[in-house]
Parts: C-alpha cells; structure tokens; sequence
C-alpha cells in the first residue's frame, strides 16, 4: 500500500516529534499512528493525497495498459533475438490478453438473499 | 432513544464462506417503503416486497418476501483500454410511481440502466387459432369462433431493461441521483458529472467536469453526488479532500463554478498523514425537507445547513476509538472503507454502519446516540436489540467489546431507513437483516 514517491519536506517535522516523544509530551493519537506508519515504511510518501494515489485510484481492473502495450509490440516483433532464455518463458512474466482470460461467466445463480436456506 | 429496536428478518446464506458475487453493494427503499431493493458485486438486483399488514397480527408490520430478482448487470471487457469492467451494482435508486409498473435506476461502474418492472395476473385465454399451450391451430379445423377472454393465473412479476445509458463514463460511476423534475436525473464519476433525461440514451450533458488539464495535477475526485430533493435546478457534490459543492444548472450550462463550497476549517495543529484519507467523503445525502444534508467521512457524520457554509451545524463522531488505529488500518486498506449514512423520514434521527457488525443512530433532537448490533444471535422476531458498546482502552466492563476484538472484516457500509416508518434495512457483507420497532 505504501506509495514510494516521496515529495520532500517533512524531515525536520518528524525530527521535532522525536524530540517530543523523549520529553513525553502528549502526541495526538493521529501524529502517534503517523510515527507508526512512518517507522514501518521510511519510504512513504509524505503527501498521500497525491496525483499518483488518486491516479491509481481511477484505474480498476486486471491490466496495465502500459505493459499491455509493450507486450503486444513485443508479441509483434517476434524475430527481434531476446536477452533471455524466451522458450522458457516464466508465468510470472506472461503479459495475459483478453483471448487467454477464461471467459467470465455471469452470476446464472439467484441470489442467496432470494433463496429460501438460511431465511428468517 | 424513544424507539425501539427488534429484530425481524434476515435474509441470505448462513455460511460463513461468502461467494463474491454475494457481497451486497446497495441497498435502497422506494417512496413508498413498500419495496426494498439490493444489488450485489454478482450484478443481481433482488427486490423485497412488503406483504400487506395482518389484521389479527396487529403487533408487527408486514414482512418482506422477494417479489422479483434479475440480472441487472454482466461482466463486460473493454478491449481498447484493457480493463475490466465489473458487474457490481452500484447504487440504485427508484422512480417515483406513476403507473401500475415499478422503474429503478441500476448502475455499475459504467452503464446505467432503467428497469421495468410489472405484474402479470391475467391472461388471456380461448383463442381461434392457437392451443392453449400454444401451438398453432389448423384453420380448417376451426368451425365456430370464440372472444378470447382474460382469466386470472398466479402472480408473475417481469423485470425488463427499458434504456440502457452507456459510454457516457470514462471513470467509474460512483452515484446518480433522480431529479425532483421526474425527468432528468445526474450521474457522477470521479472526475465528472453528468445530466442525462430518462427518456433519451444516445445523448447526455456533462454539467462538472474536474479533470484537470495535466492529469500530474489531479488533487482532489469526486465522491458522491445528489440532486437537492424539491429544488430541480440545485445538487450537491462531495470530494476526497472533504468539502461538498452546491451547484446551481441555472447559473450556466458547466457547473463547473460552484454557487456553494461548504468546508470545516482545518485545525493545522491536528494535521497528519491520515488527515486528507479520513476527511474524504464517502456519502452525502439532502435531509427530505431539503434544509439540510448529512456528509460520511471515515469516523464521523456531519449535518450542513444549506445556508451555513463554513462549517457543519451537528458533528457526531461514528467510532473515534479508531483514531489511535489508523495505522493498522491504512495498512490493511480499511481506511479507504465507504461508509453510507442515511436520515429517518422525519429527518430526526441519521444512521450509519461501523465494523464488527455494528451500526449507530443519532438522534439529532436529544443528542443522544446508540450502537446496535446485526447479529444472527438472537434472530428470533420481536426480540429487542441489546445496546454495544465499545472499550476504547482501560478497564474492559462486562459486555463491552474492546477496540482490539472488533472484527474489521464484518463492516455494514450499506444501510436504508423505510421513508414513513420505523423500519430499517441493514446490509452485512452477504445478508440483509431487517429490523422494526417494537410497537404496545
């Protein structure tokens, strides 16, 4: 979950609050979870509320369409010599498209809450 | 609280392994209360009707039993942008009644649909040319005729797509909303909003458009929208940054400037990490008198008055025993969790769920508020609700829960109060309980 961009700025803020923390000086529990996270993950960035995080927030589904891209050009141009052992291709690294995705099916079963089993 | 609480009815699946398609998504009365509709991550919609009050059992109200359920949504792909499109419903909102059929709005991230849905209790036998079961008369064989006539038969209820709304959304569809004109009706995503007419499909106006020109600058979406009850000019829009937006159609054709910004003043001493995630708003939602409107963020409920805009007449703080938890749940995402809230039909009393299968009421007029549970336990009708409560830390009383045995899992985002009685609907993750308050 943690966004590795950082923006800057926050350093000597943080720096502050240590000191706090050693003088025992009430902290807001929010500012204390803050601490929390940022111990957890040094490389969080500062401002959540950034252009990536809601970018990321706009996209749902199972593809990036980046990578989608450049694994259909590179399906394209087959003759190309690639670096690497490409007859054992890993799963991992299998850029599925639509044709390979089982076709999903739709809910053909009624829904439980219009089932009878469990109703009171 | 002056009323209540008792158990009714729970619909759904007892078991604890919850199929996905399952997991109900919306939850909405009609004007009447007389049905009640749910839609689910499967794109099924499943209508509850109320059954019509038992004279000898003057001590409850009707039930509801299902009356219809279709298949308002499938999955779809978009193959120019590689995406997935998903067939959970996500909000739906009935048409008023104007005939003997019913009309709901469904959407899902994309599609918006009208659906018709009518009764059949007749028809018509005694044809010339067609058997009963519908196979074809020879003509010669016919001697005499007959006046076909109508004959009752048992009850069929038909769901029927009438419009289908598409292609008017590039991100996904978070609300719509119907307009006081019975006409028009606005649907938002995150980053626009748009005035379609019911009748007309091929064809919609984008009335907000917050994209910005380089999408690096993007800063705040669009999170909920509504169209003002009695005004058919005025709707509202909330943001992830945690202010709300009046608009006015008749001010211009792009409502892109707001004729209102209702905003809290920030306390910059408070700030944190957490502070634009849990002010972002999940719900907003006009009282029925229009005056004022009720916005969700992550542990609170707040009431604007219309005519207040820099800052909220009531506060009521949801479960501020998971400020100090902010941590844990940014890591297990329940932070981004969209709570909705809902008013009573005398706009004296709001609701809203929390996790562990809780949910709240604040009675607006005696401050007062209480945690009620949706539990199996005791499900037998007519049983009162016991009251929870929650240790935030210290000494644990008997009966309280402690913050750390709250089960996150078990949230209730979807909840709905009966527009004239005292009857609510409450949506855990894959049942629906339905609950009414105990009258003599």
């Amino acid at each position: 979950m943690a966004a590795a961009l950082g923006t800057g700025g926050r350093g000597q803020e943080a720096g502050q609050e240590k000191q706090a923390m050693q003088h025992k000086d009430p902290i807001a529990p929010e500012r204390a979870e803050e601490l929390k996270l940022k111990a957890k993950y040094p490389n969080l960035a500062q401002k959540p509320g950034g252009s990536d995080f809601l970018m990321k927030r706009l996209q749902k589904g199972y593809f990036d369409s980046g990578d989608y891209n450049m694994a259909k050009a590179k399906m394209k141009n087959k003759q190309l010599p690639s670096a690497g052992p490409d007859k054992n291709l890993v799963t991992g690294d299998h850029i599925p498209t639509p044709q390979d995705l089982p076709q999903r099916k739709s809910s053909l079963v009624t829904s439980k809450l219009a089932g009878t089993h469990g109703q009171v | 609280m002056a009323v209540i609480w008792c158990f009714s009815q729970v619909k759904g699946a007892v078991d604890d392994d919850v199929a996905e398609a399952d997991i109900i998504s919306t939850v909405e009365f009609n004007h009447s209360g007389e049905l009640l509709a749910t839609g689910d991550k499967g794109g099924r919609v499943v209508i509850f009707q109320q059954e019509q009050e038992n004279k000898t059992q003057s001590h409850s109200r009707g039930e509801y039993n299902v009356y219809s359920t279709f298949q308002s949504h499938e999955p779809e792909f978009d193959y120019l942008k590689s995406l997935e499109i998903e067939e959970k419903i996500n909000k739906i909102r009935w048409l008023p009644q104007k005939n003997a059929a019913q009309f709901l709005l469904s959407t899902n991230d994309k599609t918006i649909k009208l659906w018709k849905i009518s009764e059949r209790d007749k028809r018509p036998e005694g044809y010339n040319l067609k058997e009963e079961d519908g196979r074809y008369r020879d003509p010669t064989t016919v001697t005499t005729l007959r006046v076909p006539v109508f004959r009752p038969m048992d009850l069929m209820v038909e769901a029927s797509p009438r419009r289908i709304f598409a292609n008017a959304h590039t991100y996904h569809i978070n609300s719509i909303s119907i307009n006081s004109d019975y006409e028009t009706y606005l649907s938002a995503d995150d980053l626009r909003i748009n005035l379609w007419h019911l009748e007309i499909t091929d064809r919609s106006f984008n009335i907000v458009d917050i994209k910005p020109a380089n999408m690096e600058e993007l800063t705040e979406v669009i999170t909920a929208a509504e169209f003002h009850p009695n005004s058919c000019n005025t709707f509202v829009y909330s943001s992830s940054k945690g202010t709300i937006r009046l608009c006015d159609m008749r001010a211009s054709a792009l409502c892109d400037r707001h004729s209102k910004l209702f905003e809290e003043p920030e306390d910059p001493s408070n700030r944190s990490f957490f502070s634009e995630i849990i002010s972002s708003i999940s719900d907003v939602k006009f009282s029925h008198s229009g005056r004022y409107m009720m916005t969700r963020d992550y542990l609170s409920v707040k009431i604007w008055d219309l005519n207040m805009e820099n800052r909220p007449v009531e506060t009521y703080q949801v479960h501020e025993y998971l400020r100090s938890k902010l941590c844990s749940l940014y890591e297990n995402d329940c932070i981004f969790d969209k709570f909705e809230c809902c008013w009573n039909g005398s706009d004296s009393i709001v609701m809203t769920g929390s996790y562990n299968n809780f949910f709240r009421m604040f009675d607006r007029n005696t401050k007062r508020d209480i945690t009620l549970e949706a539990s199996r336990e005791n499900n037998k009708p007519r049983t009162v609700l016991k009251p929870r409560k929650v240790c935030a830390s210290g000494k644990r009383k008997k009966d309280e829960i402690s913050v750390d045995s709250l089960d996150f899992n078990k949230k209730i985002l979807h909840t709905a109060w009966h527009p004239k009685e005292n009857i609510i609907a409450v949506a855990t993750t894959n049942n629906l309980y339905i609950f009414q308050d105990k009258m003599n």
